[in-house]
């Protein structure tokens, strides 16, 4: 009460609208504005300084190897050659593999959660996947060193191999960690990612368009898939976008199972290395200017290949919330 | 004809149906899995030394985290500290001054800054504070987590500060309070239940991270005083602890392990549930 007083007192002549700039200034709307405004620009500025430094300290690298740096297979610390190829390809390797595995998974997960669940029951499990994306990244790495690993030694390599042990990917030996022990624990750490936000876009495809289906004769799972998923796909890509770009990033988990290696290899048995990993591996032991600068380079790839994702993801999501994917209002 | 056509059709729907449940169970098994493991395996390893001891030279049998715990700790502060600031301010204007272009572009910024793979955070804060100074620092850590901290904050903010009721915000200026004066003393108020349990949630998050941390916090078998110092923290421990070639060390990160992941689930479930039951919260 007291407060409120006192402040008629002070605003209370003039009508709002009319205030003067000094007036508005007294008050603190302009202040407060200003000061908020420094903070939003400081997110802008932040972003900025953050692609600036990655530039300017990958400067020596890509002076030195230009393009060619994205095709070149040697990683020789000790000579001074750097290439990306490698750890190009085993980001690219284990991204796959895990939305191979992830992308059914969770987009069936996603159709039960949306379609099926009573919606106390689809709330409740949402709430669970949500824990689960809640994990941090070393957790996944150290259950992948010792339960993944062991197992793929043991049970699933072998399995592999001697049902699709004709197919190219599945051929060499098998060491247990690799591009395959990589991808499967990406796979677990992204589903959580394509089912909360897969659910959610499914949520909003309006209820006339499973009555129509429906009402044509078309069973519950025609329905789904041929009415409610298309009328919602936008989302859904972006969804699995969003899972890739987590992927592409991914580091500590990554780390801990692919081999650190970096040879270009056909198996997925063999071990790998990535981007991330890389980074994660060799920073604090690079010796010289031009090593820690093709360090930084990788970096920087990194930050654009998710960036990129990360931007497509959303307006594919945006899109849909919009408009069903249809254009439509 | 027709009829084979039909028992497919019904047949398919069953077991697709089915399928999508079997996913969707064996998602959630997954996370159970996860915390069995974690329990059983950490919960054997866990004993009081490991809350109170610093870890022990190489080789040496026992020993604890104590250094890592504090250390994680401090490194948590110091990304409040740096990050929750900047994402309260921003939201604010995004929530209560925005609306043009400007607004738009820090938005879309935002969201490409939460998108930003955690190691490239880390190269960034290395090359602002551990290069010129030529060593790692506990600052440099806190400052990689700090802009981790930011994009949730801003998200948080401005979702509550939107979701509290226009009457509130009509009373205050009908009392004649200055638009400032409104949202510091009315609408900031009301949403601040929301607004930190997003905070939490956000150092929830930063608190797990690893990757940012090897090469600027980088890590230290003792205590670190100050903040010009490399400091441990328990993401760092797990990860070198666990690729060591030592059983003792496996002991131990399995326990780290445990403590790190029932800090950040119970801290996301607290929120959480706070958050479900305000019911103005999408999961970010």
């Amino acid at each position: 009460m007291g407060t409120s007083a006192t402040t008629i007192d002070h605003a209370a002549p003039p009508p709002a609208g009319q205030r003067s700039f000094v007036s508005r200034l007294t008050d603190g709307d302009e202040v407060a504005h200003l000061i908020t405004l420094v903070f939003a620009a400081a997110i802008l500025l932040i972003t900025s300084l953050l692609v600036y430094e990655l530039w300017i300290n990958s400067t020596l690298s890509r002076a030195k190897f230009g393009w060619v740096f994205f095709w070149t297979r040697t990683w020789d610390p000790v000579s001074g050659d750097f290439g990306a190829a490698p750890f190009i390809y085993g980001t690219l390797v284990t991204a796959v593999v895990s939305l191979v595995i992830a992308v059914p998974l969770g987009l069936a997960a996603a159709i039960f959660l949306a379609e099926l669940a009573p919606r106390r029951v689809s709330d409740s499990i949402a709430f669970l996947i949500d824990l689960l994306a809640a994990v941090p990244s070393v957790i996944y790495g150290l259950l992948g060193i010792f339960v993944i690993v062991p197992l793929m030694r043991t049970t699933i390599g072998p399995f592999l191999k001697t049902t699709l042990g004709f197919l190219p990917f599945f051929k060499g030996p098998n060491y247990g960690v690799g591009f395959l022990t990589a991808g499967i624990v990406l796979a677990i750490m992204i589903v959580p990612f394509i089912i909360s936000v897969s659910r959610e876009v499914l949520l909003t495809v309006p209820r006339e368009q499973r009555e129509a289906a429906m009402g044509l004769g078309a069973t519950r799972w025609e329905s789904t898939w041929q009415v409610v998923v298309p009328w919602a796909r936008t989302g859904v890509m972006g969804s699995i976008f969003l899972a890739l770009a987590r992927a592409l990033g991914e580091t500590m988990a990554v780390t801990m199972v692919i081999g650190n290696d970096p040879k270009i290899a056909a198996s997925l048995f063999a071990p790998g290395y990535t981007i991330a990993a890389v980074i994660a591996n060799e920073f604090t032991e690079a010796t010289g200017n031009l090593y820690l600068s093709a360090l930084i380079e990788l970096g920087l790839v990194l930050f654009l290949m998710t960036f990129i994702l990360n931007g497509l993801a959303r307006i594919l999501i945006v899109a849909t919330e919009r408009g069903g994917g249809h254009g439509a209002a | 004809m027709s009829d084979i056509r039909l028992v497919w059709r019904k047949g398919l729907n069953i077991v697709m149906l089915t399928l999508t449940g079997v996913a969707c169970f064996a998602v959630v098994a997954v996370l159970f899995m996860i915390l069995g493991y974690l329990v059983w395996n950490g919960g054997k390893s866990l004993n009081w030394d490991f809350f109170t001891q610093l870890p022990k030279p190489v080789g040496e049998v026992g020993g604890g985290m104590a250094n890592a715990i504090v250390g994680s700790l401090k490194l948590l502060g110091l990304a409040a500290v740096i990050g929750l600031p900047i994402g309260l301010m921003a939201g604010v204007y995004l929530a209560e001054f925005g609306g043009s272009v400007f607004s738009f572009v820090t938005r879309y910024t935002t969201d490409l800054l939460n998108g930003v793979p955690s190691i490239v955070m880390g190269i960034f804060a290395y090359t602002l504070l551990v290069l010129p100074v030529k060593h790692f620092s506990a600052l440099a850590g806190g400052m990689a987590l700090g802009v981790m901290v930011v994009p949730i904050t801003v998200r948080a903010t401005e979702e509550f500060l939107r979701a509290v009721p226009k009457s509130m915000r009509e009373g205050a200026m009908a009392l004649g309070a200055s638009k400032w004066k409104t949202i510091a003393t009315v609408i900031l108020p009301a949403a601040s239940g929301g607004i930190v349990t997003g905070m939490l949630l956000s150092l929830a998050r930063v608190a797990g991270e690893t990757a940012p941390l090897l090469f600027t916090a980088f890590s230290n078998r003792f205590w670190s005083p100050g903040l010009n110092q490399p400091i441990a923290s328990l993401p760092v421990m797990i990860y070198t602890y666990a690729i060591a070639p030592y059983d003792d060390w496996h002991r131990q990160a399995w326990a780290a392990g445990l403590v790190l992941l029932a800090m950040v689930l119970v801290a996301n479930l607290g929120c959480r549930l706070v958050l479900n039951r305000r019911g103005a919260y999408r999961s970010v």
